[in-house]
């Protein structure tokens, strides 16, 4: 019983850091259509930042959040402008490319300017409790909770300020909204900021979770966060938190009862049969196509 | 400057009345076999040069088989590392375990790609019933799971060497067999797409439900398109295997893919020379840049961004060389051309 | 437009051709490396191509290799590989058919090395790997018969999982043992599945046999399996960036045993990443630091005063092969590639940096010993030696 308890947490902890980078794919599909797949490569250099901060400039805790999610927020905004704007109007393809080029080269740019991986420092007091034979690690419930906070407080940007509302006008229909006197490029600007700072911010979360940073390690996981976001319904918020506990869900508990070498291939064929049985996801709606 | 631009277009029609005689095809092909069989018998040729000619061939096929589903028919694959990875280990499996006694490996050796080409296509059709349902990127995560799911079923499989890799393969691709399958996979690709069955892989790009109203049937194009795509795929994979006598499943995971998909945006969408150009320039664009060291990695998409944003659809986005169209669709151009200049004897 | 572009790369191939070719240059010895200097492991590549440059600045300021009466300078011509197999198997023959190297040092990973080791086997040019211990790098692999022309730096695999079973079993006493390791990973694989063998065959227990995928960062649900069986050593023969997370979650978890690891845990990086979770803990390895002999200490000492770290176990390997290149050379007399090979393969014994070692008759595989080290005080401290 415990056991179970126990994997538990630590499905509801992988699966907190998947929804958060699920939650920046799922923001910028929603505004622009538009799969970002440099994602998982600013949630790597939100670790990097965290890195810098807190080993060169030895800050706390807060600030370091702060600074690191400020940071890729800023570097999301720009590789917009720079990238991604020019290609509004271009097939989807063509941005998705771009997209894979922007991570690459953010990928071997950070390996060109240091090959070795990095360690980060205990940014949190880390206490264990030991309950019988469960052991709940403080590190585990405060990233827990700050995901859910985060969350929440972007659940609330979006539906309840005239910002969210912006957003979520434009994933309607782009060029009405531009009549209506909404700013169509700063809205843009701003969902990318925000997703992206939620990505940095789980990249400065799983780095303290797990303190060895290289510059590869957003690949794989930013191709995960993108199939947790297509499970919920992409385009939908919620739907990518929810598709993000159930990946984490069903990778620890396929390690946990089977053997754990079966894990991804057991994993990925489950999401594989989710996705047959409901191709829009499971909060997605199907669009129906106007002949 | 004016003479130039004369003699240039005198040259280009001395080029086009060649090639479109009936004879140029078959002679320019035999001729290029034959140097690829000299090279390959007497080494006159550099063996690095060789090697990137041999790896060249393998891309070309890859890209041009990718893009007839991406480019062509418009989806996005990301899974075509796990369709080279199944003709890579099925052509081995049978050149190393399988060989029938008393035949020589040479001669079995396009047997056993060719089953592996078969092996591939088999797995695709597999993946192409998903796509039936789905829509753009769901279809891209179906492919990309495909993908993360060969590689995790190849490296549990110990019977084929987990991920410590197949080893054995003798070093049977040459530059002949690599010239013979280039050019097929071009020729039946290129015909495909020009034939009146090709015509409904387009029309499924611009709108699938408008094709199913003219009696195109999406489905068996899908699963056709599918199924050559990845029995190409398979191919080039066994040739690779062959050329590097050394599999393992780590070489085809997403990043093989994003390796094909680069090529195929970089060449141009639906486009046989854009294939050809895209290969041509990321194959031997990495091997000249080889100096730069770490920068060159960085370098490579700094160009492939600033390439997309200045040419969003690919150096040969939905443009085709003369030398590949097909002699009716430079008529059919010629008479669009003729009519909006308003020339009263457009001929049909 | 379009015919241009048909041009470009048929002229790209035939400029290749034009400039790629190196004159022969008989005054220098060319050495060719090829180390992963991008891709997925660019630490190992960055440390071997350090201990590289070192020992060919080394050689060089002494005026050069000795070959016969004169005195020939080195030059280093460093591939990148990039990660890929494809890559590795092209910059091989770049540097046999182009740039006409005498010898090769690289790549570091067995399955970057494979397809090299071929290269240079058909090419009859000689290539030392200094950190590949899968066996099968050395083999031929159709008759299992050593390669003529590739040889190693390190121990082999098999050695070293047996030489960490028996230490377990005879020196710490510990029956029951878990191992988690990288299922898609040959190195990690193999020297788990050979510890397993020899443990079981010499007594032990192997309770719980977990394994994960590379780059996976999160172990707890494989940890908690092991918790759950109850060993009294953990094996861990995984790489020095995965350690420290899987020792944390596991001590996070209420794992209080013993772990024990392979020389993939050599880099002083593991003692940063790891901090006092990592105290008390023993593996193998190639050379222990403080246990250094006069020519491993100079080695550390010029390391650290070039490139400001200790050097880990690829850059002492890495070096070690090219003192192996140089002897070879003095030896054979002239720069010929049959002669540097079959005089690296007579090397009656050479005193590296990693210890003393030679190539027994016809085997690519040094014969070695592996040395023990313990982490005490934050530093990697020498413990015993385990002889072949």
């Amino acid at each position: 019983m415990a056991y179970i308890f126990q994997q538990a947490l630590n499905a509801l902890q992988l699966g907190s850091i998947y929804a958060l980078i699920a939650l920046g794919y799922t923001m910028v599909y929603g505004i622009l259509t538009m799969i970002n797949f440099a994602h998982g490569d600013l949630f790597m250099i939100g670790a990097f930042f965290c890195f810098l901060l807190a080993v060169h400039l030895k800050l706390s805790f807060v600030p370091t959040l702060l600074l690191s999610m400020l940071g890729v927020a800023g570097l999301g905004v720009i590789i917009e402008r720079l990238a991604y704007k020019p290609l509004r109007n271009a097939p989807r393809v063509s941005a998705i490319i771009t997209a894979l080029g922007v991570g690459l080269f953010l990928e071997n740019f950070t390996l060109a300017l240091s090959p070795y991986p990095k360690h980060i420092p205990p940014l949190l007091e880390n206490t264990t409790w030991i309950l019988g034979t469960l052991s709940i690690s403080s590190l585990q419930i405060i990233i827990i909770l700050l995901s859910l906070v985060l969350m929440l407080i972007l659940d609330f940007i979006v539906q309840h300020t005239k910002a969210g509302m912006a957003m979520r006008a434009i994933s309607w229909d782009k060029t009405i909204v531009a009549l209506m006197g909404v700013p169509v490029n700063k809205i843009i600007s701003l969902t990318f900021a925000i997703g992206t700072g939620l990505g940095g911010a789980a990249g400065m979360l799983y780095g303290l979770a797990y303190p060895v940073i290289d510059p590869y390690m957003g690949i794989i996981i930013g191709w995960k966060a993108f199939i947790c976001a297509v499970v919920g319904g992409i385009g939908n918020i919620r739907g990518a938190m929810i598709g993000g506990f159930i990946l984490g869900a069903v990778e620890i508990l396929v390690a946990a009862f089977f053997p754990s070498t079966f894990r991804d291939f057991v994993a990925f064929t489950l999401l594989l049969i989710l996705l047959i049985v409901r191709p829009y996801g499971i909060l997605g709606k199907p669009h129906p196509q106007k002949v | 400057m004016v003479f130039l631009k004369t003699a240039w277009h005198a040259l280009k029609k001395r080029w086009h009345t060649l090639t479109d005689t009936r004879y140029f095809w078959p002679i320019f092909l035999m001729a290029g076999l034959a140097f690829c069989v000299a090279v390959d018998t007497f080494g006159f040729v550099d063996l690095y040069l060789q090697l990137i000619l041999i790896y060249l061939g393998i891309n070309i096929i890859l890209t041009v088989s990718l893009n007839l589903i991406n480019g062509y028919m418009g989806e996005f694959s990301v899974g075509h590392a796990g369709f080279m990875a199944v003709g890579a280990y099925v052509a081995s499996l049978l050149t190393v375990h399988g060989l029938p006694a008393g035949v020589s490996v040479n001669f079995f050796f396009p047997l056993a790609i060719l089953v592996g080409g078969v092996a591939a296509a088999l797995v695709g059709f597999l993946v192409a019933i998903p796509s039936f349902k789905t829509r753009g990127d769901y279809l891209a995560i179906v492919t990309l799971a495909f993908c993360m799911i060969v590689k995790s079923v190849l490296e549990n499989i110990d019977a084929v060497g987990g991920p410590r890799g197949l080893l054995g393969m003798e070093k049977l691709t040459t530059l002949p067999w690599v010239f013979f399958w280039t050019v097929l996979s071009l020729w039946v690709i290129r015909n495909l797409v020009y034939s009146n069955f090709g015509r409904g892989i387009l029309s499924i790009r611009e709108d699938e439900i408008a094709s199913d109203l003219m009696s195109v049937n999406s489905r068996q194009v899908k699963i056709i398109a599918f199924v050559v795509s990845s029995f190409f795929a398979g191919i080039a994979g066994g040739l690779f295997a062959h050329a590097l006598q050394f599999i393992n499943p780590r070489m085809f995971d997403i990043l093989k893919s994003t390796d094909v998909l680069i090529m195929v945006y970089l060449g141009g969408i639906a486009s046989i020379s854009g294939s050809i150009i895209g290969a041509s320039i990321y194959t031997i664009l990495l091997e000249i840049l080889r100096p730069l060291g770490v920068w060159r990695m960085v370098l490579m998409p700094l160009m492939l961004v600033l390439l997309m944003i200045f040419r969003p659809h690919g150096i040969m986005g939905m443009r085709e060389a003369r030398l590949f169209t097909p002699l009716r669709d430079l008529a059919t151009e010629k008479l669009w051309r003729q009519k909006k200049e308003g020339a009263p004897d457009a001929t049909p | 437009m379009k015919k241009t572009a048909m041009l470009i790369p048929l002229l790209v191939v035939f400029s290749l051709s034009l400039f790629g070719c190196a004159k022969e240059d008989s005054s220098i010895i060319k050495i060719g490396v090829i180390a992963e200097l991008t891709g997925d492991i660019p630490a190992v590549g960055a440390s071997c191509k350090n201990a590289a440059e070192l020992a060919v600045s080394e050689i060089n300021e002494a005026g050069g290799v000795q070959l016969a009466d004169k005195k020939y300078p080195v030059k280093l011509i460093i591939e990148d590989n990039a990660g890929k197999a494809d890559q590795s198997a092209s910059s091989a023959q770049k540097l046999i058919t182009q740039q006409k190297v005498t010898a090769i040092v690289g790549p570091n990973a067995s399955r970057y090395a494979l397809p090299a080791a071929e290269i240079a086997e058909t090419g009859k040019v000689l290539l030392i790997t200094p950190w590949s211990t899968a066996p099968k790098t050395t083999l031929d692999s159709r008759t299992n018969a050593s390669k003529k022309y590739v040889f190693r730096a390190c121990f082999i695999d098999p050695f070293q999982g047996g030489v960490l079973a028996k230490f377990a079993l005879d020196n710490l006493k510990l029956k029951k043992a878990a191992v988690l390791y990288d299922v898609a990973s040959e190195y990690n694989k193999g020297i788990a599945e050979i510890f397993k063998e020899v443990y079981e065959q010499n007594g032990g227990t192997v309770v719980a046999f977990e394994t994960y995928t590379t780059n996976d960062k999160d172990f707890s649900s494989q940890l908690t399996k092991i918790k759950q069986a109850e060993p009294d050593v953990i094996f861990l023969p995984n790489y020095y960036s995965e350690v420290p997370l899987q020792i944390q979650q596991a001590k996070r978890l209420g794992i209080t045993v013993p772990f024990i690891g392979s020389d993939s845990w050599g880099s002083e990086e593991l003692l940063k990443l790891c901090g006092t979770d990592c105290e008390g803990y023993y593996f193998s390895t190639h050379y222990a630091a403080d246990a250094a002999t006069e020519v491993t200490k100079k080695f550390i000492a010029s390391y650290k005063a070039k490139y400001g770290t200790t050097p880990d176990d690829v850059a002492a390997l890495t070096y070690d092969s090219f003192g192996l290149l140089w002897q070879a050379l003095q030896t054979a007399g002239k720069n010929d590639r049959q002669s540097v090979r079959d005089a690296l393969a007579k090397i009656p014994q050479y005193e590296g940096v990693t210890g003393n070692m030679q190539f027994a008759e016809g085997s690519g595989d040094p014969v070695k010993s592996a040395v023990i080290l313990k982490i005490k005080d934050g530093k990697f401290t020498w413990f015993s030696n385990a002889r072949p």
